[in-house]
This record gives structure tokens, sequence and C-alpha cells, in this order.
């Protein structure tokens, strides 16, 4: 099928414009309607949770421990967890995924074994993040040892935001423009030179805003944590790499899964300061991007 | 140095096809045992999930019922709002009303979905209460509608990119022969991209299947071959973590039950993203 435009349905509604006229102008509202929607959905949702949670929105609520009584119980755990869970995770994601970007952009030659690659790769973007979750207890609480360690959360969570690493790194990369490779090659550098020193500082930028972005949909994650078994009573903060761990979304999880109504509000309070960390991320996001595309009209 | 530097890049690029190697000797090697015992037709056709039971009944359709119920409520509400919201942003907003709503997507698109579940817990269910009296505190309505807010950012942002990639070409021909913008939009642009938004349709109702949080504060956790939405269900998304969360030994069939379910869930997923891309490749090529 060749997409083209189907002109008789255009050809047999002439006559009566005034009515035509009116369809247009309904259907306008509606699709703003649609578009609108999400804002207000958007408003209500905060607007909910924040009036839940703000009771509780305490320096306590912050640097307590989780406790039995919901009044007492706080978040302390959980993001000094989350803390050293992204910064692991993103240690580890962020070599390994821009390498991958740099290979398939600039050094392998397309052929099949590249689609096979790029296939693959952005399949793995649709795998549901609980099957990350069965492959990391499988592969590294299991098989590697690594227990209920904040490394293996760690690499369970590389594993599941590589792909959306390397598909951003990848359109950063291929933005820069040929024109700028051409020049470092017609100064005589290497491939590797040309990447390192010419392609690489001018895709920052969109790299950047690629990470920040893939770190804030891991600050969410829970699913793969509850599999590989991070939903436990926690009440200190990690010192390394090999302690056990708990995360904010799972401690919000675990509040909001109790049946007692109090503890709704520390779930809610929970969202809240979840959420604050989201909009900050997002916010260097937009205005990482918003500056790099001033620069470059 | 260049040799290791190359090796690196060449090791990391095939990271992923070890994960997706990994993710199939996993599934498959730990359900073996599990598909041993019980046949395959038992397992995919039987209408009783019981696994847990003194008596244990293998039949997953329960699960995929309550997967079918978060899959079609969540459907009816994110992909018309969706592929509304991108017709809006691609054909009728200003740029500055574009340059407002993208960020407010973006926002909405990155939300955690055990937040979702919150909100459909605490918010939704309680609204719905008004208006169906009967209403379970776990039910798949409720649950239904999050997952569809959801998977709206998705569709709308995907048929956003569809929509753009139709030719102006197009549009000025419609105009020329007398039709009106209204006109253009419905017979013109969303015909031409029609292959781009059903890859976007498949790939969220993809994403849909494998919610795992928000279905399971919401929905509940009794596997019920039901049809009323009012009702709790089990996904079977929520099946694995209640299993992962409780105190089944490992090694027991109940427990290898979890990796039965997952390979039937990534064979469902992979599969309808395998085909969206197919579609998707399909379109692009058509334009350029």
């Amino acid at each position: 099928m060749t997409p083209g435009p189907p002109t008789n349905s255009i050809l047999m509604s002439t006559g009566n414009l005034a009515r035509r006229r009116l369809a247009g102008r309904c259907f306008s509202f509606l699709v703003a309607g649609c578009a609108y929607c999400t804002i207000a959905i958007l408003a209500v949702l905060i607007i909910q949770i924040l009036g839940k949670g703000f009771p509780l929105l305490t320096w306590d609520f912050i640097s307590s421990f989780p406790s039995r009584k919901a009044e007492d119980a706080g978040i302390k755990a959980a993001l000094w967890g989350t803390f050293w869970l992204m910064s692991l995770t993103m240690a580890i994601a962020t070599p390994v995924g821009i390498a991958a970007a740099i290979y398939l952009e600039e050094f392998a030659r397309k052929g099949k074994l590249s689609t096979f690659i790029e296939v693959n790769i952005s399949n793995l973007a649709g795998v549901p993040s609980i099957i990350y979750g069965i492959l990391g207890l499988a592969l590294f609480v299991r098989a590697f040892q690594l227990d209920r360690s904040l490394i293996a959360g760690a690499l369970t969570m590389a594993l599941l935001i590589l792909p959306v690493v390397i598909i951003s790194a990848r359109e950063a990369i291929r933005s820069v423009p040929s024109s700028l490779r051409e020049a470092s090659f017609g100064l005589g550098a290497t491939r590797w030179q040309t990447t390192w020193n010419v392609v690489l500082p001018s895709a920052f930028p969109g790299i950047m805003t690629g990470l920040i972005l893939s770190t804030s949909r891991a600050i969410g994650e829970t699913a793969p944590l509850i599999m590989i078994g991070a939903l436990t009573y926690i009440a200190f903060t990690p010192r390394g790499p090999m302690d056990a761990y708990t995360a904010m979304p799972i401690q919000v999880y675990d509040w909001a899964s109790r049946p007692q109504p109090e503890f709704q509000v520390n779930a809610a309070a929970g969202i809240v300061v979840l959420m604050a960390i989201l909009l900050m991320l997002n916010g260097v996001a937009i205005w990482l991007r918003h500056r790099s595309s001033k620069k470059a009209h | 140095m260049g040799k290791l530097i190359i090796g690196f890049l060449v090791a990391s690029a095939f990271l992923s096809v070890f994960t997706t190697f990994g993710i199939i000797v996993v599934l498959v090697r730990e359900s073996i045992p599990f598909f041993s015992t019980i046949p395959l037709d038992e397992f995919l056709f039987g209408t009783k999930w019981f696994p847990l039971a003194a008596q244990p009944s293998f039949g997953v359709l329960p699960l995929v019922a309550g997967t079918a119920h978060i899959v079609i409520g969540s459907a009816f509400i994110g992909l018309p709002l969706g592929l509304g919201s991108a017709i809006y942003l691609s054909e009728y907003a200003s740029p500055r009303m574009r340059s407002i709503l993208k960020p407010f997507l973006e926002l909405l698109a990155g939300i955690p979905t055990v937040v979702y579940g919150f909100f459909a817990l605490t918010f939704v269910t309680p609204l719905l209460r008004n208006v169906f009296p009967s209403i379970q505190v776990f039910n798949s309505l409720s649950a239904a509608i999050v997952v569809g807010i959801m998977i709206l950012p998705t569709v709308a942002s995907l048929c956003e990119d569809a929509l753009r990639a139709v030719p102006r070409q197009l549009r000025d021909g419609g105009y020329a022969l007398g039709a009106t913008k209204y006109e253009v939009t419905s017979s013109i642009v969303v015909p031409g991209a029609l292959s781009g938004i059903m890859a976007s349709f498949i790939l969220a109702i993809s994403r849909a299947i494998g919610e795992t949080m928000a279905v399971t504060l919401a929905a509940g956790g009794t596997a019920n071959l039901s049809f009323n939405m009012l009702d709790g269900v089990q996904t079977m998304t929520a099946f694995i973590v209640s299993v992962s969360l409780g105190d089944t030994p490992r090694g027991t069939i109940g427990y290898q039950t979890i990796f039965a379910v997952a390979l039937l869930l990534f064979v469902i997923t992979l599969g309808l993203n395998l085909l969206s891309n197919r579609i998707l490749k399909r379109y692009r090529e058509s334009y350029e």
C-alpha cells in the first residue's frame, strides 16, 4: 500500500460549506480538549498527592528511618538507597551505553549484523521491566551470588535502562553534522581521534539530556527491584555497594499496599519527595536541551 | 590502545545481544521443570488458576483475562486521547502552545507507575464509587484508567512523529481542492500516517500488558475469569510480584510458575514489539 490522498471523499463532500466549517470547528475543539486533558490529569494527580502527603512533609520525615508507627516512619533509608542505587547504575550504564552508541554510529559497517543489533536494542526497550527483574534474580542474585546487595540492583537497573541510553546517545551523535567529521579527517585524524575530539564534545549536551532522562526513568522503577528482593525492612543507610538497601519507590509501594489508612499519608509524602527529585531532573534536562538548541541557531 | 578501545566499543554493542540471550535462557531453563509436569495445553487453555492451593490447578486463562481487562480498558482511554493530542500538537497547536504542552506530556510519561497505582487506589476508585456503588476496593476499572493515562504520552509522541512525517505537499493538494482543515486532517493526514499510528497503538498495548505496579496496587490479587470490571482481577505481572513477595519456597512447582508466566508475558510483548517495528519500518520507507 502506498499512502496517498484518498481524494474521492473530499470531492464528494463539496457543498454546504457552513456545515463543513462547523464540523471542522467541533473537531478542533475535540483534539484541543484531548491535549489539555493531559494538563488537567497532571494537575489533579499532583494536587491530590500533595494534599494527602502535606501534613507529614517535615524534616523529620526525610531524616527518619522506617517504623511500625506511621507517624514516626520516614524515608531516610530509602532516600540514601535510591541515591546509591542510581549512582552505581549510571556509573555502569553511562560508559557502556555511550560506547555502544559510538560503535553503532561511527564504526559499525551498515549491514546485517548492525541491523540485527539495532532491532535487538529496540526490542529490549519494549521488554517489560519485571522481566529484567527475573533476569537479575537468576543472574546477579543467584548465579553471581551477589544476594540482595546494591550492586545486584544496580546491574539489573543498568541492563534495564541501557536500551534507552543507547538510543538517545545515538540520536545525539547522529545529529553532529558530518562536515565536522570530514574536517577532522581532512586534518589527518584517525576515526577514534575524530570521535573523541570532535564528535563527542559536539554531541555532549544531547547525550547528557538522554542520560538525565534515563535516570529519571530508572528512579521510579519498582517491579524489577521487588523481584530481586529489595523489599525488606532496612533501618540503616548503605555504606558500600555490597550492602542491603531499600529504594524510594519500594518504600512507597510498601506503605501504599498496607491496609492501615494512616500509612497512605506516608505513601503520599514519599511520592512528593520522589516527584520533587524527578521534576528537578526533568527541569535540568529541558534547560540543557533549550540551551543547546539556542546555540545551534 | 586503539584495539583496546574498539574492543570495548564492540563488546558494549554486543552486550544488548547477550541481554536478550540471557532473558531467553533464564526464562526457558527455569520453566522447563514446570512444563515437564504440567502439559502446555493445560497451562494455556485451563480456566482455573490456583497454583499455590493444596489441590493446585494451573490454567493461565484467568491471568490472561485479567491482563485483557487492563489492555482493553486502557486502550479505550489512552489511544483516542493520545491520538487526539497528537493531532492537536501536529496540526492545530501554535508553536508556542506546542512548546508548553510537550514538557507536560514528557512529565506525564516520567511519573513512576507506583505513583499511578497509589492514585488509582486513593483517588480513582473512591471517585468511581459515586457512579458504581457496588465497586470493589480492588477493581480492574480504576487500574485500567490509570494505565490508560500512562500509555497516553507514548501514543501522543509516536503519533505526532507519524503525522508530522506526512509531506506538506499532500496537505496543500487537499487545500487546493477546496477541502477544509478538518477534511485535510481526517482524509489526508491521518490516513497517510496510519501505519505509524497503528505501530504506536501496538506498542502502547504491549506497554499496558507489561505494566506491573499500578495493576498490582489497584487491581488486586484474585485471579478470576470475570467480565466485570468492577471486580478485582490478577494480571500476569501482578501474579509474578505476589509470588515473589510471598513465602513460596524456591524449587517448588508453585514457585516455578512465575517463570512460566513470565515466559508467556515475554513471548506476547516481544511478538507485539516486533509487529510494531515491522509496520513502522514500512511506513518510514514509503516517504523517503
